[in-house]
């Protein structure tokens, strides 16, 4: 190859000027002389070659060549250069990566997130792929990807990611405390939801988000769902039940307002059922109208608590406060409106039962009656009209 | 002005186009209709979207008329409206008949209350249907055009009644009591799914689409109705009227071309309405 045999001639050259003993290559400038070469590759055709400044820049710039290549010695190199270790430095690091989704033996994961090693910066430094507001599209390399996300049976989650609030608050606001993909998935540890140890196995859920949404998990402890789940019972509700894990919106749009009520229904739906004969969500399942009640208007988010208990919001002593958010001029005769009322059922809500059963007689009876009345009067009117005409017609013949 | 001999003596089908008109309604009752039919079918396409919120179309057309604060604005507008055309009637019968002491209103052959005569034309028409007995001959206002105005009274009474109980729900909260504030929903809907279904199906046919006015009867609109007309629908009024020496009192005048064809476009309009309306109703209705 005249690229080798070039490189040798000058390598060649360098070993006479050095007084012709045999090389042992040991300062950094010795590697230069041929890996500074921007055209510089190895047998299999990768390149090899080295920017020196840049390589003093970075982090690892003041490590020898030799401390990381530890299996060149001397040149010429020997046939079978192994890959360099990062975890002879970097072992706790290497250790959680070794149980973790990532640890795949055929690639070097290492260099897949952090970049070449030549050219590493710290990860507080802009430069940096793991810098925060650049995370997302150094793990987007791969999860933005719908032929890799479908081969692991994983989501699409970049653009699901930096679509939310979180991805807005860091691509948009450049907020270094917005949540990125470390923040909650971690970094070198990284495991499946399914397993137990993961911070976004259900039950750590709440832990996760509370890393940062501390007052909120705090809530959310305090009532019914968060006791569930700290009791082990997994089919309460954590935070990404609601909020979604990646395609989390702001609570106060109308995006969120109108696709949360079905989630809380998911679970309760008896309750879902009787909502919706209401006007609350009559008039606030239409889009563009977001100011009708929905679950955690009256029964709140976080802090879900029975009506038994004094603190919640529809507890007795609360409803006149809690309806009045909305309805001013709300009285103790007006909260005995009930919200989930059951029209079919003739045992918990007689009197509406009995309402209900009126009305569609009514309407039964008195449709019923005029449809009759009308076909019959239809074909009649018809007929005779018919005989009319045909016999006017015989008449002028 | 046409000879009325030869007009009451012509018998032809296209006489009635160039004979004597009569007037049947006043300025003051087309307009009540016309108030009532634009609102009622504002009230209808703003009400069934909440009805059947769950439905695409209720989504679709919320979204194109500006969301749901739009709907219930329109529906809370429409229903203003109608109310004050409600009380304009009611004041003007409570006029008529305790100022004017107008004699007729409450009964006789012109009032709209019910009685015997009705009953017994319920049965004659349902046999007349069957080919049981010879068609009855109607006054003023026949059975089911009696209905329809006492449905329409007993509707806006109920419908309006539940609807404010919604509108003005913690101001009524005080004197009914809580299992109402429930019910006023079911009343309202219930209630406001029986008019819609009513008008748009049976009040249709009844009045415009059968045979005897197909497509549209038009005195509604132009207020006058031909002689052939009077005499074959209403053959006892015209009698009446006739042996009174009443009946010339009641001619009016022909309507112009521009009165019959601004009607049937707002006529059709409103049934085209109406009749889309009645299937996204049955559609929604059915599938829940």
């Amino acid at each position: 190859m005249k690229t080798a045999s070039s490189i040798a001639l000058v390598l060649a050259t360098f070993a006479l000027l050095a007084c012709a003993v045999p090389v042992v290559a040991q300062a950094n400038a010795d590697c230069l002389a041929c890996h500074a070469d921007a055209s510089a590759q190895d047998a299999a055709g990768h390149s090899i070659s080295v920017d020196g400044s840049k390589f003093g820049a970075s982090l690892h710039g003041s490590l020898k060549c030799v401390e990381c290549h530890t299996t060149i010695k001397e040149y010429p190199h020997p046939e079978q250069i192994t890959p360099v270790k990062c975890e002879s430095c970097h072992a706790d690091q290497a250790a959680g990566l070794a149980g973790s989704v990532h640890s795949v033996k055929a690639e070097h994961p290492c260099i897949s997130c952090h970049g070449d090693a030549h050219s590493i910066f710290p990860k507080d430094d802009p430069r940096s792929a793991v810098y925060p507001l650049n995370i997302p599209r150094t793990c987007g390399a791969c999860h933005a990807n719908d032929a890799m996300a479908k081969k692991h049976g994983l989501p699409n989650v970049y653009p699901m990611y930096i679509d939310s609030i979180h991805g807005f608050a860091l691509s948009k606001e450049g907020l270094l405390v917005a949540a990125n993909c470390q923040s909650c998935h971690g970094s070198h540890h990284i495991l499946s939801h399914k397993d137990p140890q993961s911070p976004t196995y259900k039950t750590n859920i709440p832990k996760t988000c509370g890393s940062c949404h501390a007052g909120i998990t705090a809530d959310y402890m305090g009532g019914v769902h968060g006791k569930a789940i700290a009791r082990g019972e997994l089919k309460a509700p954590v935070c990404t039940d609601c909020h979604t894990a990646h395609a989390i919106l702001q609570p106060t749009e109308a995006a969120f307002r109108m696709q949360s009520t079905p989630i809380c229904g998911s679970c309760h739906k008896d309750k879902l059922s009787t909502y919706r004969d209401t006007f609350h969500s009559q008039l606030g399942s239409l889009g563009g109208y977001v100011e009708t009640a929905r679950c955690w208007d009256c029964h709140g988010a976080h802090d879900v608590l029975p009506a038994s208990d004094p603190k919640s919001p529809i507890a007795p002593a609360n409803l006149v406060a809690t309806c009045g958010r909305c309805h001013a001029g709300a009285n103790a005769s007006f909260v005995k409106y009930q919200p989930h009322a059951n029209a079919r059922n003739r045992k918990l809500n007689p009197a509406l039962y009995f309402v209900r059963l009126f009305m569609n007689l009514l309407l039964a009876g008195t449709l019923t009656f005029f449809v009759i009345h009308t076909i019959l009067w239809l074909i009649r009117a018809r007929y005779d009209q018919v005989k009319r005409k045909s016999a006017e017609g015989g008449k002028h013949a | 002005m046409p000879d009325p001999g030869q007009v009451a003596d012509g018998g032809s089908e296209k006489g009635g186009a160039r004979g004597r008109y009569f007037v049947r309604f006043t300025p003051g009752q087309r307009y009540l209709h016309a108030v009532l039919f634009t609102t009622f079918l504002g009230l209808a396409a703003t009400g069934l979207p909440m009805r059947f919120s769950e439905s695409i179309w209720a989504r679709k057309f919320a979204t194109v008329v500006g969301g749901f604060g739009a709907i219930i604005f329109f529906h809370k507008l429409f229903a203003v409206v109608l109310t004050l055309a409600f009380l304009i009637h009611v004041r003007d019968l409570v006029s008529r008949a305790f100022i004017h002491r107008e004699k007729g209103i409450f009964w006789g052959s012109t009032s709209m209350v019910a009685n015997w005569k009705d009953a017994k034309d319920l049965f004659g028409h349902l046999r007349w249907f069957l080919g049981l007995g010879p068609k009855p001959q109607f006054e003023r206002y026949a059975y089911w055009e009696k209905f329809d105005y006492w449905a329409v009274f007993w509707g806006m009474i109920v419908i309006g009644f539940s609807g404010y109980a919604m509108w003005f729900a913690p101001f009524f909260a005080r004197f009914l009591p809580g299992w109402a504030l429930n019910a006023v929903l079911v009343i309202h809907s219930e209630e406001g799914l029986l008019a819609i279904l009513f008008i748009f199906s049976i009040h249709f046919v009844n009045t415009h689409l059968r045979p005897d006015s197909f497509p549209m009867d038009m005195v509604v609109f132009t207020g006058v109705e031909s002689e052939e007309e009077f005499k074959h629908k209403r053959a006892l009024e015209y009698e009446r009227l006739k042996s009174q020496g009443k009946l010339e009192a009641r001619i009016g005048e022909a309507p112009g071309s521009w009165q019959i064809n601004f009607s049937k476009v707002v006529g059709f309009t409103a049934i085209f309405i109406g009749l889309v309306l009645l299937v996204l109703t049955l559609s929604a209705y059915l599938r829940e």
